[in-house]
């Protein structure tokens, strides 16, 4: 047990380091200067010399990345070339506004996708399972941005237009400040960000729920005597959950890594926004810093997904 | 009179009988249950449509007499500088800087269909060879190329892609390369697991007993097994990759404006918020990538289907409630569940 621990860390390690490399090594080789853009357009050679001096370019590329892999484990990423900040503030400033995305979401798209496949799965070959796959179908279809900006036409737009507010165009309200405010400004984005991903959980639960359904111990539980419910919920719903806890682990981590799509089109002050502006300003602390972020959090859902499956499954441990 | 009536029903079953007893291959059969499925029949109709606009989409701009990159600022904006709306001449109404919507769709569909293909073959290509190979030999090269795998699946890949295109400037290639880097790995992991159990298998000890090569193995009896898989996930495979592009496009990543494409057409009705007093910007190119993903994947549905019907065919529970009997096994069922 504690070595499958040992090597699930390791790789976690392994990770990191592939993709420290994989950024770190992309900016060095890529065209372009960046003592230029810290500088701006009208700097002098010698100023430019100076900038690169003082960020350490002048450097072998090991060395570089020596130092920058020392100073990130203390949780230093370095400072933004545009504004001197620094990285690791200007991301977790931004760390709020993403994470009530996807918390929101995650409970809306489980509320909707897990019923739907529980529907689907139980009238296996009726309508309403052919109306379930639909929404499967669709939803999996369906472009985020091209959701997000029908909704935001349909329920924004257009009510506005009628002469009232139904919902708020996007951004951000801070939690504490008034959390009915935060909650208003984020339906859009927590609808729009789960009708897209619940269709997914959909899809896993009915086909998990059709497995299950035909195995002796859920007929051993209906001849018990069971309620119907009782016996989905209780019995064959927990045959689910690994595949489930698998999925919404690594949706999670990817979503906390910078929901890019949903933050753009709502204008979302959230990590994914960061990184697109850093982007367009061609800012590469904060791009590694992103990046790596992202990274660890794929990381740590994996083992933090590996630890409740040995707590929901007796077998694995 | 009852013997003519009792003869004719015994030669029609015998005629019947000795029509509906005919050998079947198993392209015909698939090609039966094709016929049979209209979402997938229609959902081919519609791919086939497509495929044609983006080949002759420049007979479009002919008949239209609009390039899709020309600007027609007279005709194609109001007095105020605002897009017009659906009309005669332009029939799916003009963009912000008065181009004509309907080309640029036609034009749009050419890069959506290219990369959608092109990426999803490609991936097919490498996730295949290396699912074949990892499962084939197993051991050692087996670990280390599931490994590979796996750290693949844990990279944020939209996040890889903003660092990448940041350093190389978007490009058409770029973009394709992004998507296969990302993709191949969900057909790794099938053509695997599918090679893996394949290679226990008879047919394979007698191939090698009879002193076949491995890479004869693999592509003369392991690779056409497969074929199944193979066809379903790079069909599946399109629609991601058609999205995946459109997304790139709509961040800006993927290909450069003037030309084109529908993420890039989303992207500009978005910027300024301008859609939101010219549906038409977002509503074409919208129903545009949803009808062609839908299509894509109803067809990978469909195939899926056809081509393996003993995976899915669902049985449908008979309902508890239809019969007197039924019912009263259901209340004694439901009376129980309450003295729990």
């Amino acid at each position: 047990m504690i070595r499958y621990f040992m090597q699930r860390l390791l790789f976690a390690c392994l990770v990191l380091v592939s993709l420290s490399v994989f950024v770190f090594f992309l900016f060095f080789v890529a065209p372009g200067d960046p003592a230029r853009v810290v500088a701006g357009d009208k700097a002098t050679e010698a100023q430019l010399e100076q900038i690169r001096e003082n960020l350490g370019l002048d450097r072998p590329i090991i060395v570089q990345y020596g130092s920058f892999v020392s100073k990130a484990i203390q949780g230093d990423l370095g400072y933004s070339y545009r504004n001197q900040q620094p990285v690791l503030d200007l991301i977790t400033r931004r760390i709020p506004a993403t994470v009530s995305l996807v918390i929101g979401g995650v409970i809306v798209w489980l509320a909707i996708g897990i019923p739907i496949g529980v529907m689907s799965a139980r009238n296996a070959g009726s309508k309403k399972d052919r109306l379930g796959q639909t929404f499967i179908l669709i939803g999996l279809s369906f472009p985020t941005f091209v959701l997000g900006m029908l909704s935001l036409y349909c329920l924004y737009f257009l009510p506005r237009k009628a002469g009232f507010m139904l919902f708020p165009a996007g951004g951000y309200k801070p939690f504490l400040d008034n959390p009915a405010d935060w909650a208003w400004h984020l339906v859009l984005p927590w609808t729009t960000l789960a009708l897209v991903t619940a269709a997914i959980y959909a899809r896993l639960t009915r086909g998990q729920l059709l497995q299950v359904l035909g195995e002796d111990y859920i007929r051993t539980a209906r001849a018990k005597g069971i309620s119907e419910g009782k016996v989905i919920y209780k019995h064959a719903m927990r045959a689910t959950l690994t595949p489930l806890i698998t999925q919404l682990g690594a949706d999670i981590a990817f979503l906390l890594g910078g929901s890019i799509v949903i933050e753009q089109v709502y204008g979302l002050q959230g990590v994914g926004a960061l990184a697109v502006q850093a982007v367009a300003n061609q800012d590469r602390p904060i791009i590694i810093g992103v990046v790596m972020l992202g990274g660890l959090f794929i990381v740590m859902a994996n083992i933090i997904v590996d630890l409740l499956y040995t707590l929901l499954d007796p077998r694995m441990r | 009179m009852t013997q003519i009536n009792e003869t004719k029903p015994v030669e029609t079953n015998a005629s019947k009988a000795s029509e509906k007893v005919v050998q079947r291959s198993s392209f015909a059969l698939t090609m039966r249950r094709i016929l049979k499925d209209p979402a997938l029949l229609t959902a081919v109709v519609f791919i086939v449509i497509l495929s044609l606009i983006a080949i002759f989409s420049p007979l479009v701009a002919y008949w239209t007499g609009h390039d899709p990159n020309a600007q027609f600022r007279e005709t194609g904006m109001s007095p105020f500088g605002l897009p017009v709306g659906p009309n005669g001449e332009f029939l799916l109404g003009a963009d912000q800087l008065g181009r004509d919507v309907l080309v640029r769709l036609a034009y749009g569909a050419r890069i959506s269909l290219a990369v959608g293909v092109l990426a999803a073959f490609a991936s097919a290509v490498i996730g295949i060879t290396i699912g074949m190979i990892s499962g084939f030999f197993g051991g050692w090269v087996d670990v280390v190329l599931g490994r590979v795998m796996d750290l693949v699946m844990s990279v944020p890949f939209l996040l890889c892609a903003l660092a990448l295109v940041s350093v190389f400037g978007p490009s058409l290639t770029l973009s394709i390369g992004v998507i296969v880097f990302f993709s191949w790995t969900t057909m790794g992991r099938v053509i695997r697991a599918e090679t893996a159990s394949l290679t226990k298998r008879e047919f394979i000890e007698a191939s090698r007993s009879l002193g076949a090569s491995p890479l004869s193995i693999l592509l003369r009896d392991i690779l056409p097994n497969l074929s199944v898989p193979i066809i379903v996930y790079t069909t599946m495979m399109i629609p991601s990759s058609i999205v995946f592009e459109a997304t790139l496009s709509f961040l800006g990543l993927g290909i450069t404006p003037p030309t084109a494409s529908w993420g890039g057409m989303l992207a500009d009705a978005g910027a300024n918020s301008v859609y939101l007093v010219a549906w038409w910007l977002v509503v074409f190119p919208g129903l545009a990538l949803l009808m062609s993903t839908l299509a894509f994947n109803i067809l990978g549905d469909g195939l899926r289907d056809a081509l393996d019907p003993k995976g899915r065919r669902i049985k449908p529970r008979k309902k508890k409630g239809n019969t007197l009997f039924g019912w009263l096994a259901k209340g004694k069922a439901s009376e129980g569940g309450t003295h729990q």
